[in-house]
Formats: structure tokens, sequence, C-alpha cells
């Protein structure tokens, strides 16, 4: 009924369709503490945003819940700036490669495919992780058994050259390792529009063997800036940045997120976790089925000449 | 398309083409708002004889890749592609009668009359490709609206007033459009004018589209900087609880 133009994606969509879907987003966010990135881009594009914009635009709203979160955890000092600064290097290098790989295959006409291939992969895996592990822990809560894991494992990754000491993680390891990570994200966040924290945050601790405590600030740090960045490329680059778009889903996410964390706070964690990751490969499938079933046409008009 | 007019109209017999048909446009200028959910344009005026009365409202022209997507191990994917290097953006015609009826094919093509009659000047390429490309762009552009299927009727009151109204929908192209007013008669044009009209995004949304495309850095920094502010309110506002 409300509808409401935006200016870049150049449609117009019913404002409380975009408010609902950040509120909806927002509160898996505050239930789950994830980003939503990855459910968000989907979300735009089944709603008919061009996927470029809607990677575009959800970047620039990951900013924005994820420099929330940092806050709170800066408060806490529960952030190691240090392997977050290095980690970011990475990042910005990761998102320019991204960005300038996103404009080639915008060129070539198959930004698109590329974009819902990759959702469609990680949507996938992540999904299934998270099923498998819910599923364990509530198999494993049943039979009464507990098991327990060791804290930091030592691996080959560990002993690669240009070694540096991270006093806040009480780390001594190779700068290889977390700059190498920090690039696979900042292509994640240039291709799909999301901060990566779901890879990020597990990557910290096994394969860089952080302590749990500062995992989640010094991720957030790293999004911050590294989705900050993709997101001044992509405007500046390829012009897919929707503000009013990722305006008002940040509105919605605000308060989504708040009603979620206290939902999350009274319920059980392993049947929410086992029915996030039936949402997760339920967008997973339908991304899949757009793109074997024939399509309702076979044709589609782009302008030449994009810059 | 001024030159074809010109030689048309000036091979046409009879008085000079200035006093034969005068027209008029209902706005000259559209602005897109956020709330945009399309308009209506009133094309109206008075022709000297009889005559039928042909309007065409057309829009920005540009060059536009056709792609056709293919099955590539069970996925499609675009694979094939064709370039038109001058594609209306919008194209509306509205007419007395039928436009067979009142010119020949011929003529819809000197005159770019009617969607049959566009010139979108394909790029090289076989000619059996180049007519499926064709009738897919147009097919799309059906689709989308911005070549309504319908033609639209100019009614004629007195055999001297006539008007008729087309339908702009929401998501049309921005750019300089034309409006052009032909009175034919034994399918030949008599006459013709020709009235511009501007569509542009007006408000905060072309504000925004404007930032965006001329200043793409400045605009790059305000997106980061709104939302760095949106977050941290958002983490303020809450932070009691």
């Amino acid at each position: 009924m409300f509808q409401i133009y935006l200016p870049i994606a150049e449609m117009s969509v019913d404002i409380f369709l975009l408010l609902g879907m950040g509120g909806a987003v927002g509160f898996l966010s505050g239930l789950f503490g994830v980003g939503g990135g990855f459910l968000m881009t989907p979300l735009l594009i089944f709603i008919g945003v061009p996927p470029p914009v809607a990677v575009g635009s959800e970047v620039n709203q990951v900013v924005a819940a994820s420099v929330s979160g940092f806050m709170a955890h800066w408060r806490r000092r529960q952030v190691d700036f240090k392997m977050g600064g290095v980690l970011i290097a990475g990042g910005v290098l990761g998102s320019i490669f991204g960005v300038w790989l996103f404009g080639i295959l915008r060129q070539i006409g198959q930004i698109d495919l590329v974009i819902s291939i990759s959702y469609v992969v990680m949507l996938g895996a992540i999904g299934t992780l998270m099923l498998v592990e819910a599923l364990r822990t509530i198999l494993r809560r049943r039979s009464g058994t507990n098991v327990r894991r060791k804290a930091h494992v030592h691996h080959w990754g560990h002993g690669l050259p240009f070694k540096m000491r991270f006093r806040t993680s009480r780390l001594y390891i190779s700068a290889v390792l977390p700059i190498t990570l920090g690039f696979v994200i900042g292509i994640l966040a240039a291709i799909m529009g999301v901060g990566g924290g779901f890879f990020l945050v597990p990557a910290m601790i096994y394969l860089l063997g952080m302590p749990v405590g500062v995992v989640i600030g010094t991720s957030l740090f790293q999004i911050t800036f590294v989705t900050a960045t993709a997101t001044f490329l992509h405007a500046s680059s390829t012009q897919t940045v929707d503000v009013m778009l990722a305006g008002i889903l940040t509105l919605g996410a605000v308060f989504g997120a708040q009603f979620g964390t206290r939902v999350g706070a009274e319920l059980r964690g392993e049947e929410l976790r086992g029915l996030l990751a039936l949402v997760v490969l339920g967008v997973c499938l339908t991304l899949l089925w757009r793109l074997v079933a024939e399509p309702a046409s076979l044709y589609s008009l782009s302008p030449t000449g994009f810059h | 398309m001024a030159l074809a007019l010109l030689v048309a109209v000036s091979a046409a017999p009879g008085k000079s083409a200035a006093q034969e048909i005068m027209a008029g446009l209902s706005h000259h200028a559209i602005g897109i708002t956020a709330d945009f959910v399309g308009t209506e344009i009133l094309v109206f005026g008075a022709i000297e004889s009889e005559g039928d009365i042909v309007v065409v409202v057309r829009g920005p022209r540009r060059e536009v890749v056709v792609r056709k997507k293919a099955p590539v191990f069970g996925i499609w994917v675009n694979a094939q592609s064709a370039v038109f290097r001058s594609v209306p953006g919008f194209y509306g015609v509205a007419s007395t009668r039928p436009l067979g009826d009142i010119v020949d094919a011929d003529m819809r093509r000197v005159m770019e009359i009617g969607i049959d009659g566009l010139r979108l000047e394909p790029a090289d390429m076989e000619p059996s490709v180049r007519d499926e490309f064709r009738a897919a762009l147009i097919e799309v552009k059906q689709a989308e609206g911005l070549y309504p299927v319908e033609p639209s009727t100019v009614s004629l009151s007195g055999g001297r007033l006539f008007r008729a109204t087309i339908a702009l929908p929401a998501d049309i192209p921005v750019g300089t459009y034309a409006a052009d007013t032909f009175l034919i008669r034994d399918g030949e044009v008599v006459a013709a004018q020709s009235s511009p009209l501007i569509v542009s995004k007006a408000g905060f949304g072309a504000e925004i589209y404007n930032f965006a495309h001329r200043e793409s850095e400045f605009y790059g920094i305000a997106a980061v900087i709104a939302a760095v502010i949106a977050g941290l309110a958002g983490n303020l506002l809450f932070r009691r609880t």
C-alpha cells in the first residue's frame, strides 16, 4: 500500500514489506547472534531487487549491524585490535579484488549467476553443518554424555613465516594465516554482501586458535571495517549501493534484533538452531530451484557499458 | 529520425505541414518521486483537415544487450547475447483506427510508427538470430509494461479536435522523451509535430541517484557514515537493556 521508490534499485516496493524483512532478519540475528546478511540478500533477490543492488545495499546495512555489536564488545574489552588489524588488512585487499571481479562479471552478464551459485553453496554448507551440530547436541543431551574439547590445537599453519605476537589472544602465529582469512572474508563481502561472521568466527577459533572470549568482538571489528570498505568500493565503482534500501532495512533490523535478543535469552538453543538451519536450507533450495527450473522467460535485457 | 520525418513530410502533397496539425501535452516534465506509481500523459490538439491521427510517445534510446539463457549442467546460464544500439526505453502508440488500416508496413518502418516499425539498429548478426532476439527484446519490454501491448485510441471530436492518453508505468526510464503526432491521409503522412517530454527523478530519490552517480566516492563515504550513525544510534537506544 505504501510504495516507496528505491532510487538505485530503480523500483517501487512496499515500505512495510522492507521493514518487515528487516525486522524478521534482525529478529533472527538477535536470536542466534548471526549477522543476517546471508539471509537478507537472497530475500531481496526474491522480491525482485536486482542481485547486484541487493549485494551492494546489504553490505552497507551490515556496516550498521556490526558497528553496533562491535561497540558493545569494545566496552567489555573483548576485542583483539592487533589481530583485527591484520584481518582487516587482508579483508581490504580481498574486497578490492572482489569488487573488481564483481565489475567484470557484471560486464559479461554473469554476476547474477555467480551471486546465486555462491549463495547456494554457502547456505547449503552452513545449513547442513548447523543442522548436524544441532542434532548431535540434542542427541548428546538425551544420552547424557559430555564431551570435552581441547582449547587450542597446534597445526602446520601456525608454523608459517612472518610470525607475530598477539598479546590479547595469547598467540604467537604466522601473519599469513589471518591475512589469508581476512582476504577470503573480503571477497565474500564484495561478491555476496555478507559480513562473513558465520565463516570468520569458526575459522578464528579452529584455524587461528583464538580464545573464544575475544572472537566475536574481534570478528565484528573486522566485519565493520571490511564491509565499510566494500560499501565504499561498490558505491564508487559499481554504483549498486541503495542507501534508501539499506536505511529502511536497518530501521527494521534494529528493532527486530532487540526483540530477538530478549526471546533468545529465554529459549533453549539447540531446537532454535535446528530451526534456523532449516530456514537456511529452505532459502538455499529456493535459490537452487530458481537456477535449475526453466525460467519463465529465457531472455533478459541489460544496458551496455557499466563502468 | 528528424531527417526521415522531414523527408516524409515534405514529400507529402498538400499544404504546409505546420498548419495542418497542432498538438500539445498535458505536461512537459514528469518527476519520478519516491512515491511515483506511474502516470498518464494526455496528448491533445487540432487538425485542419480530414485524416487519421497517430500519437507515438517514445522514451530515450539506449544500447541494450539481450541475453538468452541456456542450460549448462542443469543450470540456466546466460549464454548467447545480441546487442541493439538504439532501443527506446518506452514506446507507446495511440491511433484513431488500428495502425494496419492507416499506414502500410513500409511507411510504418520509415516513420517508426508501431512496434514492428521500430529500428533498433542491431549489431552485426545472422538475420535469423537478429529476428529472434528482436522479438525477444520486444516481448521482455512488453512484459515490463514499457511497450504497451494494447494500443490506446485517439478520440476525435467534431472531426477536428483530438485527444489521447498514454499510460506511463512506475518504472519508466529517465531521459528525454518525444511525443510525435502524425496526421495521415491515404496512407501518407501529411503532417507531423513533435513535442519533447522530460522524465527525471525528482525529490529526495533524485538527489540520492544523482549523488550516487556524479560523486560516487563521496556517496560511498556518506553511505558508510550513515550506516555507522544508524548502528551507534541503535546501540545507544537499547543500551540500558
